[in-house]
């Protein structure tokens, strides 16, 4: 058969080579580019040499392919590695083969049974690993094809035999690839060879070989993911590999192990050496925990993290992780955890610790301690303590899994998490931080692990300190103590960290909400009042009084006696407080004092919220008035958007909304006042002035339409349609300016012609959106485009003249969620005097911390400009890893900017501030559109698509720097 | 076989290692320590006992020392120069670096403050220095062409080392010191599934399971921490070298973590030298100094301070840590004596202490001291205890037994009630023999080595093609002559053996004869024979030859008539040695007689 289908290879070929030979001859035929396959026939047979060869292998290898011409390849390449006598060279032909059935829309079946038939005759095992390779890459291509399959795995099981390690292990894994996996179809057949494939594998579990070992775990552990069924007889097989020599095959055995107990978690297993029987989940899960201190670290993650995910284990196993029986001399000793238990329960708190507290108490029997566990003893006490802080990390990430599982582990394994605050890696404190967080439903801290906790707040890492108080945000604290401890710690840390501020506010109105009950006996402490005499009355701008003072009220709301603690001037900066910090402060029912809000809050909903309303109704007005005298409506644009500034200031959860409708009838108000000019019944170059508003104006909508785009998460493509008409609008006005200032037809043809083809993009872009718009600028342009498109520039611009000022004013419907990116720089305070000096010429770097809110990613498009006193501006591009992201929707930039400058005499400012950068290719409608409009925009010209700029979004900062000129 | 004798050290005791090993010939001593008990000869081990006539050099293979504490390298200078050793000493980088400066350190409290004569010179530490070899983690030394000795990270102090000693296929693994948890600057001891034949460990805590270091550490950070927010001073008194340079990174780290700014003082001397050699030696270190040291080398001490005399008396807070540990003389006692009258102070002992020093008084209670010159100091200030200790406990041990699957153990440098428990432990989980010899006791281990055969891989394949495929787990049979030639065996097949041997081939036949009741002609019985055969064995070839003789493979049958009697065929049955099987087979089966024949 072989040989037979060599002969016809041959056969095919010699044809192909005699053309070939003609073309190459004939030098005039050159034009007619010579496919490639023949160019690499030519290239092989030229070839002297095996080094030779594999030059033009490679070389052939590092361009692609067309479809058409990948089977023809194929043959040529067969052919050649018949003939050909250098393993090397095989090999390289074979991967090639692998590479050329990858190519999409090649169909490998007609090449797959040349390709088995390589296979009888190589004597070289790199190669038929190879091949086997290269049938794996067929197989995946043709998983439809259950014959096809199953003649490979057939092949494949020829070869487990091979001496070979890489070929049994290509073996292993094709069989995993490509072994039948259903069952229902054809039950006697399949089913039949189903079992053999599980059998087949399970077999090389005893391979002499690591490699094979490991291959052949991963082979089934792919049947697994495919979706067979593995049995339960594998998982005595499975316990055994878990004492293997080599960390791979551990590793994967420890993997297998965990599928086994998620599909029998119930099955009964006998406990070796006793007549005992245990549910299965629980004996892997005692192996697993067995694992966690392995040799090897690999090994160690790998069973920390897949802990994690047991939960079916009985509670009695879990505990037992957490379990670490300590002795000294053979006598019973308590753990640190145990000792702090009992001090705590004993109502000693803190006591001076005296030598010996320590001292072991009862004997223990020799017999009954068990120095290696059977079971999960101590899984996670050893992972925790780990060497290397993956492994740590990885128990950590379990522990947090399973506490939030059970809440009875979750409160035993509080002592750990406390105790791994103190590690050395600020990963793993931040990780156990935000543990404890997700799982603080379950648990409530006791005196002397809050303690713990607290003693963390004065760390250096700001991102420690801000994990800390979500913390404690949301934890539940036993005693009045307790709250008192927490808030005398978050006021040392508010002292010493004073940008902590706003997080430390938070955290207390929590605090305070969460338990009231606890903050009622500290009222009078916490304000310094007394019964008889009048106290001071605090100073209502520090910080750590306002601190109190949101904790307090947040206690009240659901506390009604407490105002009866409060002294009158606590009454005023509560009404101060409520006003300036209002998301800070919740309405109170205070007694004497009728607030206008509060008989009102407890009745309204989100949709009814009078500030809602406000907003729609204002909005609902503009759009009423349009059509009013011009004058009307410019006041009235005027007040509304006055108003909806003022809005925003007040509501932080409108804000972006109230901004967001602002700007736009900013953008309204702009275009017409440019219409109102009086420039366009005089003729042009009189009215110079006029002319720069118009154009200015023009500009100034063009930069808000971007913003509007860019600025704002949760714009949706209704919104979209609008502010690109909006800057269409702008677009016509910037060219019927230009046509009366600018003399002559010439450069007014351009423009026309770029205006027509973006109304023409608008339209395809939008199209569903057309029929919303009716009466708008661009509907009535669509209807006279055949006009336009014909007419001369100077008739363009008039029609667009009248157009616009036409064209009725679009309604901008709302989304429900608009946030507007925001950002905050933290660092640098711009308050420094002292000048930050460098020798000019030398970089200095500048750290520079900022929040950015509502940034969508930010890794892409936010920038930090420095603007020097000259005018200069640095555009510095973050880093992807100086991004961090704390919490959905808020984004930290934590960034070093390298500044430099010549020398200057003097000290002087230079500003700071981010930016965003936008792309008009990666806009929204781009990205709406691409989906039905893909063919046609990509058709459109780039450069009139892809406008980029920055807008900036944060305060500018200032830092004084002096470059000081260099020494000599 | 190899035998362990522990040179009147270590033993069940602590203190003064020096432990004797012959393995497979060879002998390496292991550790060379001193006892600190002692001020005369007994804290030096008994050398002589190692060979009472001959020079040590001829005896002894070479010399290993696990670390530099001074119980397990004090009495090297000794033993070189004085005793006189010129063999190899082999070592880690670290502890070469280091041990030289504690050797000199304890030169000169001996000689130079106690007066004593006849000890050994800073010439004779140089000296013996120059004998050190140093080795690298997980390097195969090749001690000579035999032996060979290869180290793994012990954790314990910076350089302590566990030592894999191994002579063909016989291996020993001797631990040191060593420490299975990871502390603030080292990592755990870590050794691979090597299956020595003897595990040598030390137990120091052989019957205690301790607690997380987490809380201790937390404990310490929170004292001292409270204390010094208090505006109090803290002394903590600390040997110079290894757990000082624990507390030390702890609090540093401590101090930068929480931005504290009181002064943290360490008193110069030995220490600065030492800790020259920590910042060296990043790589002996745990993982986050190695991964941080690029930025920051932990050990460059951003808040921790030399200490002068004059800084004890200025006010505010301050953390000093000062020599010697136990207080019971030199600068920590000064300090302390400075210090104790105020209630605000602390004093944290990092560490045990031994008796009748200040150190222990004042852990033991004790308020009122009584000071040389009859004075009574009376302590105020807090005293605080923290055990800091870097050996590896009982779960620990049991762990590193599993880690490295020895086939015996033994266990040294113990007090021997602890081990005892220890021993039946590990028998219990483990079943491996366990030993625990006293001092100057000889332990031998009957070892079962493998024994390498060279085979050429022309007879193994022609072997292996024979029969089924070769499982691991099976043992094969296999044909071929053994020669043991030059310490050397080899499997060879029989020709080349021959060949090599310079030996003719001879034949060995037997031949045997079986009467057969047959009144028929001879051929006509050998046709029978030939019948019956042939009809039985299928699968060999059977022939009849032209003279009337039969072959079965290479097994000759020829018929002859009795001389005697002609109804009695007399059958030869001839084979070579080679063919015994099927040759027995076919007498047996012709002794049985022909069937009667049908025709």
């Amino acid at each position: 058969m072989a040989a037979h289908l060599k002969k016809r290879v041959y056969e095919e070929f010699t044809k192909v080579v005699q053309q070939q030979h003609e073309e190459l001859s004939a030098k005039k035929l050159r034009l007619a580019k010579p496919s490639k396959s023949a160019a690499l026939h030519v290239d092989l047979c030229k070839a002297a040499s095996p080094a030779d060869a594999l030059q033009h292998l490679l070389h052939f290898a590092r361009r692609p392919v067309e479809v058409e011409s990948v089977e023809g390849v194929v043959r040529i390449l067969l052919e050649h590695y018949y003939k050909e006598n250098d393993a090397s060279v095989r090999l390289k032909i074979a991967s090639l083969l692998g590479l050329l059935s990858k190519t999409a829309g090649f169909s490998p079946d007609c090449i797959m049974d040349d390709a088995i038939n390589t296979l009888q005759n190589e004597k070289s095992h790199q190669v038929l690993a190879q091949l086997l390779d290269t049938l794996l890459v067929i197989g995946t291509k043709l998983t439809e094809n259950p014959p096809v399959r199953m003649r490979l795995v057939e092949v494949a099981c020829k070869h487990l035999t091979d001496s070979s390690h890489g070929v049994r292990n290509k073996c292993l894994q094709l069989i995993g690839c490509l072994g039948p996996v259903e069952k229902g179809v054809a039950k006697e057949v399949e089913s039949q060879s189903a079992k053999d494939v599980q059998k087949i594998i399970g077999d090389h579990f005893n391979d002499q070989d690591p490699r094979v070992r490991t291959a052949a775990i991963k082979a089934m552990l792919q049947l697994h993911e495919r979706g067979l069924k593995l049995q339960q007889a594998i998982y005595c097989q499975a316990c055994k590999l878990l004492a293997d020599d080599y960390e791979q095959v551990r590793s994967a055995a420890v993997q297998l192990i965990w599928v086994l107990s998620q599909l029998y978690p119930e099955s009964i297993v006998p406990i070796p050496s006793s007549n005992e029987e245990i549910r299965l989940v629980d004996d892997a899960f005692g192996k697993i925990c067995h694992m966690v201190s392995d040799g090897s670290w690999v090994v160690r993650v790998q069973a920390a993290k897949l802990l994690g995910s047991m939960q079916q284990v009985s509670s009695h196993f879990l505990e037992q992780t957490l379990d670490k029986k300590l002795m000294s001399d053979l006598r019973r000793k308590r753990t640190a955890h145990e000792r702090a238990k009992e001090l705590y329960s004993s109502g000693e708190f803190s006591s001076g610790r005296k030598w010996g507290d320590d001292a072991p108490k009862e004997e223990i029997d020799t017999g009954a301690v068990n120095l290696i566990e059977s079971g999960a003893c101590g899984a996670f006490v050893h992972g925790l303590e780990d060497e290397m802080y993956e492994v740590r990390i990885a128990a950590v990430e379990a522990l947090c899994m399973l506490a939030q599982s059970s809440p009875a582990f979750a409160e035993k394994c509080l002592d750990f998490l406390v105790d791994m605050f103190n590690d050395e890696i600020e990963e793993v404190r931040l990780q156990s931080i935000h543990t404890m967080r997700k799982i603080s439903h379950n648990i409530t801290l006791r005196e002397d692990q809050l303690d713990t906790v607290l003693a963390v707040l004065e760390d250096s890492s700001r991102d420690i300190r801000e994990a800390l108080h979500e913390l404690l945000c949301c934890t539940n604290v036993s005693t009045k103590e307790g709250i008192h401890l927490a808030l005398v710690e978050l006021l040392k840390n508010l002292t010493k960290y004073p940008t902590d501020r706003e997080s430390i506010w938070k955290c207390l109105k929590f605090l305070g909400s969460r338990h009231p009950t606890l903050v009622l006996p500290l009222v009078p402490e916490l304000l310094s009042t007394h019964p008889f005499f009048d106290t001071p009355e605090p100073d209502m701008d520090d910080p750590a009084y306002i601190a109190v003072l949101v904790l307090i009220f947040n206690a009240a709301k659901s506390c009604p006696t407490m105002p009866a603690l409060f002294s009158d001037h606590t009454f005023r900066h509560y009404a101060y407080l409520r006003d300036s910090l209002s998301h800070l402060v919740p309405a109170l029912r205070l007694p004497g004092r009728k607030l206008v809000s509060s008989p009102v809050s407890p009745s309204i909903t989100p949709s009814e919220d009078p500030c809602q309303q406000f907003l729609h109704q204002s909005l609902e007005r503009v759009y009423n008035l349009q059509h009013l005298d011009p004058q009307g409506v410019q006041e009235l644009l005027e007040f509304t958007i006055r108003d909806l500034q003022r809005l925003g200031e007040l509501q932080s959860e409108l804000a972006g909304m109230a901004d967001f409708t602002a700007t736009y009838l900013q953008c309204q108000l702009l275009l017409i006042k440019a219409l109102q000019e009086k420039l366009w019944n005089v003729a042009a170059p009189l009215y110079l002035k006029q002319n720069v508003l118009a154009s200015a104006a023009a500009k100034q909508i063009l930069e808000e339409t971007y913003k509007m785009e860019f600025m704002y998460s949760g714009v949706e493509s209704r919104q979209v349609v609008i502010i690109h008409h909006m800057r269409l609008q702008a677009k016509a006005l910037q060219l019927i300016v230009t046509a009366r200032t600018t003399r002559g037809a010439e450069p007014l043809f351009g423009m026309c012609e770029k205006f027509l083809q973006e109304v023409d993009s608008f339209q395809r872009c939008f199209i569903s959106e057309l029929p919303h718009m009716q009466g708008s600028f661009v509907d009535k342009l669509l209807d006279l485009m055949p006009r336009l498109v014909t007419s001369k520039p100077s008739e363009v611009v008039k029609i667009l003249q009248t157009t616009l000022r036409q064209s009725t004013f679009l309604h901008l419907p709302l989304p429900e969620q608009l946030h507007r990116a925001t950002a905050t720089i933290i660092e640098p305070t711009g308050e420094s005097d002292n000048p930050l000096r460098f020798t000019s010429g030398l970089v200095v770097a500048l750290d520079v911390d900022a929040t950015l809110e509502h940034v969508q990613d930010p890794q892409g498009t936010v920038k930090v400009q420095v603007l020097y006193p000259d005018g200069q501006a640095q555009l510095i591009h973050p880093k992807p890893a100086d991004f961090r992201n704390p919490g959905p929707g808020r984004h930290r930039l934590i960034t070093q900017v390298y500044l430099s400058h010549t020398a200057w005499t003097e000290p002087c400012q230079i500003e700071v501030r981010l930016l965003l950068a936008y792309n008009s290719n990666r806009s929204k409608a781009a990205k709406i559109s691409k989906s039905s409009w893909s063919d046609s925009m990509d058709a459109l010209p780039p450069s009139e698509n892809a406008i980029e700029g920055t807008i900036p979004f944060s305060k500018p900062v200032k830092v004084y720097i002096m470059p000081k000129p260099a020494r000599r | 076989l190899s035998s362990v004798s522990l040179g009147a050290g270590a033993g069940q005791d602590v203190g003064r290692s020096c432990i004797l090993v012959s393995i497979a010939g060879k002998n390496v001593m292991l550790d060379c320590g001193m006892h600190m008990g002692y001020n005369d000869d007994r804290r030096f081990p008994d050398f002589s006992y190692i060979t009472q006539n001959g020079r040590l050099t001829d005896f002894l293979d070479c010399v290993i020392i696990s670390h530099f504490h001074l119980d397990h390298c004090g009495a090297l200078p000794y033993f070189s120069e004085m005793v006189g050793y010129d063999g190899p000493i082999y070592m880690t980088h670290p502890t070469k670096a280091i041990c030289p400066i504690l050797l000199e350190d304890y030169r000169k409290i001996t000689v130079d403050k106690k007066g004593e004569t006849n000890f050994f010179t800073s010439q004779m530490i140089k000296d013996c220095m120059k004998k050190v070899v140093a080795v690298h983690l997980h390097q195969t030394v090749q001690v000579d062409e035999e032996l060979e000795i290869k180290a793994y990270y012990a954790g314990h102090v910076l350089g302590a080392a566990m030592f894999q000693i191994k002579v063909g296929c016989e291996s020993v693994v001797y631990t040191g010191d060593y420490n299975m948890t990871p502390d603030r600057h080292l990592g755990a001891a870590w050794i691979d599934k090597c299956r020595p034949d003897l595990l040598i460990s030390e137990s120091t805590y052989a019957t205690t399971i301790r607690d997380s270091k987490r809380c201790r550490e937390r404990d310490f950070l929170k004292k001292v921490h409270e204390t010094v927010e208090r505006g109090g001073k803290v002394l903590i008194p600390v040997f110079a070298l290894g757990r000082a340079q624990e507390l030390c990174i702890l609090l540093e780290t401590f101090w930068e973590r929480m931005n504290l700014k009181a002064p943290i003082y360490f008193s110069t001397g030995l220490t600065e030298k030492a800790n020259h050699y920590y910042k060296l030696f990043i790589t002996w270190t745990n993982q986050k100094i190695r991964k941080t040291f690029v930025q920051r080398n932990m050990f460059e001490f951003k808040h921790i301070k030399a200490f002068d005399r004059a800084y004890a008396d200025n006010p505010g807070p301050m953390v000093v840590f000062a020599t010697p540990g136990m207080l019971h003389a030199g600068q920590s006692l000064q300090i302390f004596r400075k210090w104790a009258g105020n209630e605000k102070n602390m004093v944290i002992m990092p560490g045990y202490c031994v008796q009748g020093t200040v150190g222990h008084k004042i852990l033991s209670g004790q308020r009122k001291l009584e000071m040389e010159g009859r004075q009574i100091l009376e302590v105020k200030m807090q005293v605080e205890y923290m055990s800091f200790s870097a050996h590896a406990d009982a779960k620990g041990i049991m762990q590193l037994i599993r880690q490295a699957e020895p086939r015996n153990v033994l266990l040294v440098h113990g007090e021997a009630k602890k081990m005892e428990f220890l021993k039946q432990k590990i028998e219990q989980e483990f079943h491996v023999n366990c030993y625990m010899p006293a001092n100057g006791e000889t332990t031998t281990i009957f070892t079962n080595p493998s024994i390498p055969v060279d085979i050429s891989l022309g007879l193994l394949k022609r072997e292996t093609a024979i029969g089924l495929l070769p499982d691991a787990k099976k043992p094969k049979l296999m044909h071929g002559t053994l020669i043991m030639k030059d310490n050397s065996f080899r499997l060879v097949s029989s020709e080349q053996a021959l060949k090599e041997l310079g030996l003719t081939e001879h034949q060995l036949r037997f031949t045997c004869r079986v009467h057969i009741q047959d009144p028929r002609k001879e051929h006509e019985t050998g046709l029978r024979v030939y019948n019956h055969l042939k009809a039985i064995l299928k699968d060999y070839s059977v022939q009849h030859l032209p003279d009337g003789s039969i072959t079965v493979e290479s097994i000759l049958i020829q018929a002859t008539a009795h001389s005697e009697d002609q109804g009695t065929k007399v059958l030869l049955v001839s084979w070579t040695y080679q063919d015994e099987e099927l040759g027995s087979y076919l007498t047996s089966l012709l002794k049985k007689g022909l069937p009667q024949s049908t025709a």
